[in-house]
């Protein structure tokens, strides 16, 4: 295949992952946003007067930038691992197998079609949560950095996901019982300074506290560690997803027998 | 060149604690052109050798090639020569029909292919349901969807994997006539089926498989030459003989005999007299290729 012909068959591939998505939004991107907002007025209210972390920072106003990277990650994982695993199920992925499509391909579009989700989600929760406390832009590229990074994560993780399951539980048993855990532990709703030292020691193993805390950074201009130490443990752990996901796409793994 | 080669092509699968071998040193090519036959039984290995053709699985050993192009070195050039028509009614239920054939196309590189995608629509009779959905179509629609996906990048070999299972008898019509026109045209056609009218009234040469393994590759005029010429045809509502049972295809009350010569055919009568039988609707008529295949199938040994 020429190398037009390889870009255009990406892009094919990257426009159907997209197109599947948007044409069931009121799924994959509003009911999201919906649950955003019901975290944001039930934690918001609950807890605006409890907690503080930053000076000159209201809770709500610190809680919004966490769930706004928190749809970014779930909503990522869930693209790709949910069209895999139903392509996988539903037998409609050898439209895809027959294609002369390189692993490359298949990497970039999956991954790709995840960012865009999981951008237009976290735009939207931001779009709708940011009228309810203030919220400056300290240090916008962090922002923009982060949410990139860590979508892209999730995207490559959501297709190790969908290749390695062989069921739609097993799928669910990946999101509850890691994607789950994972994010809620990572300071969406507090900062991780607040815990017990295991568990703060313990946060700090965890990538995504790095992409929520170096996103944060770009509202408040303030993080529990450095931008830059977020930025290595991000853009490592995305090479490190990236790189099995990449391997197992060219042996064909769970896809081609 | 060949349109498809396979050489000594073999799959072993593992299954439930053993090696399973689907395909045992399998070798034949197909001509530009061709309308070739892929039979056997089921579980002969006729999927298997199709899948490691377009990609879906990888051989244990052996290479296959399209217009020379290896199916695992060369990848890319090999399935842009391929047009596959999967036995599975699979379909994604997230697009209306056009999107499936605009999407598959995008998929090979090629853009701006609406007009061939209106041809497609039309010959397959699908120009109603452009724009619907792929769950509101019937199976016999999605079939066809599943013919046009296949020939959307135009491929100049396509691989038709038991397309008419299940389908009703205008859709096979349908089928037939655009794929019968796609080969005058100059592709060349793979077709497993197991209707063997249809390969016998379509392929100009069939290979047969058997616990894969090729047991018979020939014009299909000289695999129907090669057998018994004449069958022996009637209705009988008792038992045979055990002797004549042995060597006859029943099914229900109708009875099938081979029978090569006259002496044979009275040698039959004699029998069905002796054991005091009545045959109805008697009739002799020559061979065709189910004759052929069950008898290549019975015969254990064998394989080229």
């Amino acid at each position: 295949m020429s190398a037009p012909g390889l870009l255009a068959g990406t892009r094919t591939l990257l426009y159907k992952e997209m197109l599947r998505f948007w044409k069931v939004s009121f799924q994959t991107v509003a009911a999201p946003v919906l649950t955003a907002v019901l975290y944001l007025l039930i934690f918001g209210h609950v807890l605006e007067d409890h907690v503080k972390v930053y000076d000159q920072v209201g809770y709500t106003s610190f809680l919004i930038p966490g769930l706004v990277m928190m749809s970014v990650l779930q909503n990522a994982f869930a693209n790709s691992s949910s069209s895999l695993i139903q392509s996988k199920i539903t037998g409609n992925l050898v439209f895809l197998l027959v294609t002369p499509l390189s692993h490359w391909a298949w990497f970039l579009a999956y991954v790709g079609a995840s960012v865009v989700r999981g951008v237009v989600v976290g735009l939207g929760v931001l779009v709708v949560t940011v009228w309810f406390a203030p919220l400056s832009l300290a240090e916008p590229l962090w922002v923009f950095v982060f949410a990139v990074l860590g979508a892209a994560m999730m995207g490559a993780l959501g297709l190790l996901a969908g290749l390695w399951a062989e069921k739609f539980d097993q799928i669910a048993a990946f999101q509850n019982f890691i994607i789950m855990p994972m994010t809620f532990l990572s300071g969406v709703f507090y900062s991780v300074k607040s815990l017990p030292p295991f568990w703060y020691g313990l946060s700090h193993l965890n990538p995504f506290f790095y992409m929520i805390d170096g996103f944060r950074r770009g509202f408040f201009g303030a993080s529990d560690v450095s931008p830059w130490m977020s930025l290595a443990v991000a853009g490592g752990s995305l090479l490190l997803v990236c790189a099995l996901c990449l391997h197992l796409l060219r042996i064909g793994y769970k896809i081609r027998h | 060149m060949p349109a498809i080669s396979f050489q000594n092509v073999s799959k072993t699968y593992h299954a439930a604690g053993r090696d399973v071998r689907a395909l045992d040193g399998v070798s034949f090519d197909i001509e530009p052109g061709e309308f070739f036959g892929l039979l056997g039984p089921n579980g002969a290995g006729k999927t298997s050798l199709i899948s490691i053709l377009a990609g879906l699985s990888s051989a244990t050993g052996g290479h296959v090639k399209v217009h020379g192009h290896d199916v695992v070195t060369d990848y890319a050039a090999a399935r842009r020569s391929l047009g596959i028509v999967p036995q599975e009614l699979v379909f994604d239920p997230f697009f209306s029909v056009r999107e499936t054939l605009v999407i598959q196309s995008g998929y090979f590189g090629v853009r701006n292919n609406g007009a061939w995608i209106d041809e497609l629509l039309a010959g397959l009779g699908l120009a109603d349901k452009a724009h619907a959905n792929m769950r509101q179509l019937s199976g016999g629609m999605k079939r066809r969807v599943l013919v046009a996906q296949a020939l959307v990048h135009r491929p100049p070999v396509i691989v038709l994997d038991e397309p008419t299972a299940g389908v009703d008898v205008e859709l096979r019509q349908t089928l037939w006539q655009f794929v019968a026109r796609l080969n005058k045209e100059g592709h060349t056609v793979l077709l497993t089926t197991h209707y063997l009218e249809e390969a016998e009234a379509l392929c100009n040469r069939i290979a047969m498989l058997k616990q894969g393994r090729v047991v018979a590759l020939d014009r299909t005029t000289a695999l129907l030459a090669g057998t018994a010429s004449t069958m022996l045809r009637f209705k009988l509502d008792a038992p045979l003989p055990p002797a004549l049972a042995a060597q006859a295809r029943v099914t229900g009350r109708i009875v099938q005999l081979k029978a090569h010569d006259a002496a044979e055919v009275e040698q039959v009568l004699a029998a069905l007299r002796a054991a005091g039988l009545q045959p109805e609707d008697l009739e002799i008529g020559r061979a065709d290729l189910e004759d052929v295949f069950l008898e290549i199938m019975q015969t254990e040994s064998g394989g080229l």
